[in-house]
């Protein structure tokens, strides 16, 4: 079975409302100018103390959940900044996939381009799986995309999961090359949008060129 | 032909192409890029082998990473942040995209530059990496963040593959009293209906109140409507939004009676349906302050912190917890009165020239109060050099601020200007989140009037006691 349909592993607890993206990913991390290392990066507040240890209470340190490769998180996670590298960041530590009640709006997107997957349910199913997740001996939970259905220990919970957003996650759509075959399209769009606007055509260079 | 909203109008204008039920290719007017959120996408543009789609209706700009010392040429000693730096500088040269750099005059936040350069109209649609994009509804405009793989996408295109969004009605009635400010009124907007009350929605905002406020003042709206979630912002254009932009937009000068003639349109028809819909009365709105970690978490100045048992579940109980044990506030207690180490004046929120005329209007003839360091960044090189000219840098300078050299700054700590850990802080920006101005940094969000007060103070005060005094 391929990844690309059945996610199955450690589900770590993350149980916090509004985990926004600054938590995810903090601002020293952001300064590269390529995707790289950004796994040192991720909870870097919740995984390391001021000094730099390890805080050892935090889920994702624990031995327990290690190698965990789903979260199950709290309302509205990945709310705030739209920077994509918490994305890569989770996707780089070898999460593959999120169950939350809700999810950020741009983190969401960021998501499906980058085929990590999140599955948004009810906040009385997440807390179901929260409570077999928060046991380590029941932390196994499998994700079967295909079905469309999340299952721990005790529990089996569906969520949704829109044809295209299925499509981009199993088949990887290049998104980019599929919008560029359509540029003689785009082009025709431009021409007929700037005859009726003509103030917006090269709305950029043109105030650039002004206040040289 | 069908009622429809102003979002709906917008998105009908600017559809390619409907992709299927829930998408279209949606073609952006103005493409804003910085130096954090865009290198990954050039390089994969070049990785490709294809050029910048349509170059002239993308602009660049160096903000976030900039540092805002008071010297006339800055240069950014960071090694990490000075390659972000020039590394835009190569991929708009090499890409034919028009550039304000580190040294330009007229460099600045990117979303105080592009509306005070003309660059923002009626009807467009603007994206940009970087979630306060939401700020151009204040101007007619469509706009929202997208993350770097869109960055890519819109460089590759100028189209994004959007999701549509649902449609939320906000309407203010009555007045803003003395001391309130937009940003007091998103504050309370964002605490009734909460961090994600708006998820899934543009939201457009209508009413008295809404059409009383500046320009500047819709925009500080607009930008914080991301922190309920929101989708994209917008108000319907009217004769003072037309009066800022013609000012400004000076090369379209020629085309003003028919440009008129098409914003005059955008507006929702009266019988257009909404998704949800929400009412505020602006005259119930007090000088605000957030006391938690997440911009929901406000109370007036005069409200207490509000206890754990009280929250409505068992989710904002925990967060309230997590958020007093960040912020080191006990439940019942007042704000009024806290101790404060560092106030910021600042922000794609609250830095335009009508934030520091009210800090410098407090400020005149007091001092910052000892033992706070104060720091007034402004939003853009244009809005330093005015403050400048109608002297209010004098009065700032005067009275104990540092007056520093415009960018993203405090905002998010992506430069030198970084709490401390356990500094308090009075700040004008839009998020208190955890770390958020740096590690252990305690942000309390409020408007510049209530920052400025809380400099000149040394704690948390209601600016209104400070105005009644007569300034």
């Amino acid at each position: 079975m391929s990844e690309r349909s059945m996610i199955v592993g450690i589900a770590a607890p993350l149980p916090i409302a509004n985990l926004d993206t600054d938590q995810i990913m903090p601002k020293q991390f952001l300064r590269g100018i390529d995707k790289e290392g950004l796994d040192k990066g991720l909870f870097y507040d919740l995984r390391f103390d001021a000094v730099g240890e390890r805080r050892e209470d935090f889920v994702l340190n624990r031995t327990q959940y290690s190698g965990c490769r789903i979260l199950i998180g709290g309302e509205n996670f990945g709310c705030g900044s739209s920077r994509e590298h918490a994305v890569w960041g989770l996707l780089q530590f070898g999460i593959k996939a999120i169950v939350a009640p809700s999810f950020g709006e741009i983190f969401h997107s960021n998501a499906m381009n980058n085929r990590l997957l999140l599955t948004p349910m009810p906040q009385d199913a997440v807390d179901a799986i929260l409570a077999d997740v928060s046991n380590p001996r029941t932390n196994r939970v499998t994700i079967d995309i295909h079905r469309r259905v999340v299952r721990s220990r005790n529990h089996t919970v569906d969520f949704g999961l829109s044809a295209r957003y299925c499509r981009m996650f199993t088949e990887g759509l290049d998104l980019v090359s599929s919008s560029h075959a359509r540029l003689p399209e785009i082009a025709a769009f431009e021409r007929a949008h700037w005859t009726k606007q003509p103030w917006l055509e090269s709305v950029a260079a043109v105030t650039r060129n002004r206040l040289k | 032909m069908r009622s429809d909203t102003l979002y709906g109008k917008l998105v009908a204008a600017h559809t390619v192409s409907r992709l299927d039920e829930e998408n279209v290719l949606l073609y952006a007017d103005l493409h804003i890029l910085n130096e954090y959120t865009s290198p990954q996408a050039f390089a994969g543009l070049r990785a490709r082998g294809i050029p910048v789609a349509v170059p002239g209706q993308n602009i660049a700009v160096v903000d976030h990473i900039i540092p805002t010392h008071p010297v006339k040429h800055r240069t950014i000693q960071d090694p990490a942040s000075a390659l972000q730096a020039s590394n835009l500088r190569r991929n708009c040269d090499e890409y034919g995209i028009p550039l304000f750099d580190t040294n330009d005059p007229l460099q600045g936040i990117e979303h105080i530059i592009a509306p005070e350069l003309g660059m923002i109209r009626p009807g467009m649609v603007v994206l940009c990496g970087d979630s306060h994009t939401t700020t151009y509804g204040a101007l007619g405009a469509l706009g929202f963040g997208i993350g770097t793989s869109e960055v890519e996408h819109v460089l590759a295109t100028q189209t994004l593959v959007y999701r549509l969004a649902k449609d939320m009605r906000i309407r203010i009635d009555g007045e803003l009293a003395l001391g309130c400010t937009a940003k007091d009124l998103i504050l309370h907007i964002i605490n009734r209906i909460g961090a994600q009350g708006a998820r899934g929605y543009v939201v457009e905002f209508c009413g008295a109140a809404i059409e009383s406020l500046s320009v500047e003042g819709r925009m500080t709206l607009c930008n914080m409507a991301v922190e309920a979630g929101a989708r994209g912002a917008l108000i319907a254009p009217d004769e003072r939004l037309f009066r800022y932009v013609l000012d400004r937009a000076v090369d379209m000068l020629t085309h003003r009676t028919e440009a008129l003639h098409l914003w005059s349109e955008l507006k929702s028809d009266a019988d257009a349906r909404f998704d949800a819909e929400f009412e505020f009365d602006a005259g119930e709105v007090a000088p605000r302050v957030t006391w938690g970690t997440s911009p929901e978490q406000s109370i007036p100045i005069d409200g207490v912190v509000p206890h754990p048992a009280d929250a409505n579940d068992s989710v904002a109980r925990n967060s309230y917890e997590r958020a007093l044990l960040y912020t080191g506030l006990k439940p019942g207690s007042h704000l009024d009165g806290v101790p404060i180490d560092r106030v910021f004046i600042g922000s794609c929120t609250n830095g335009r020239i009508e934030d520091l005329r009210d800090v410098a209007r407090l400020a005149r003839g007091r001092k910052v109060h000892d033992g706070v360091r104060a720091m007034v960044v402004p939003g853009s090189g244009t809005v330093r050099r005015q403050a400048e000219d109608e002297g209010l840098a004098a009065i700032l300078i005067e009275a104990g601020f540092e007056w520093r050299q415009p960018g993203c700054s405090m905002c998010l700590a992506m430069n030198d200007d970084v709490l401390a850990p356990g500094e308090r802080c009075a700040s004008t920006t839009n998020r208190n989140f955890e770390g958020r101005q740096g590690r252990g940094g305690r942000t309390h969000l409020m408007s510049p009037a209530m920052a400025a007060a809380a400099a000149l103070s040394g704690c948390i005060t209601d600016v209104r006691k400070m105005e009644s005094r007569g300034v």
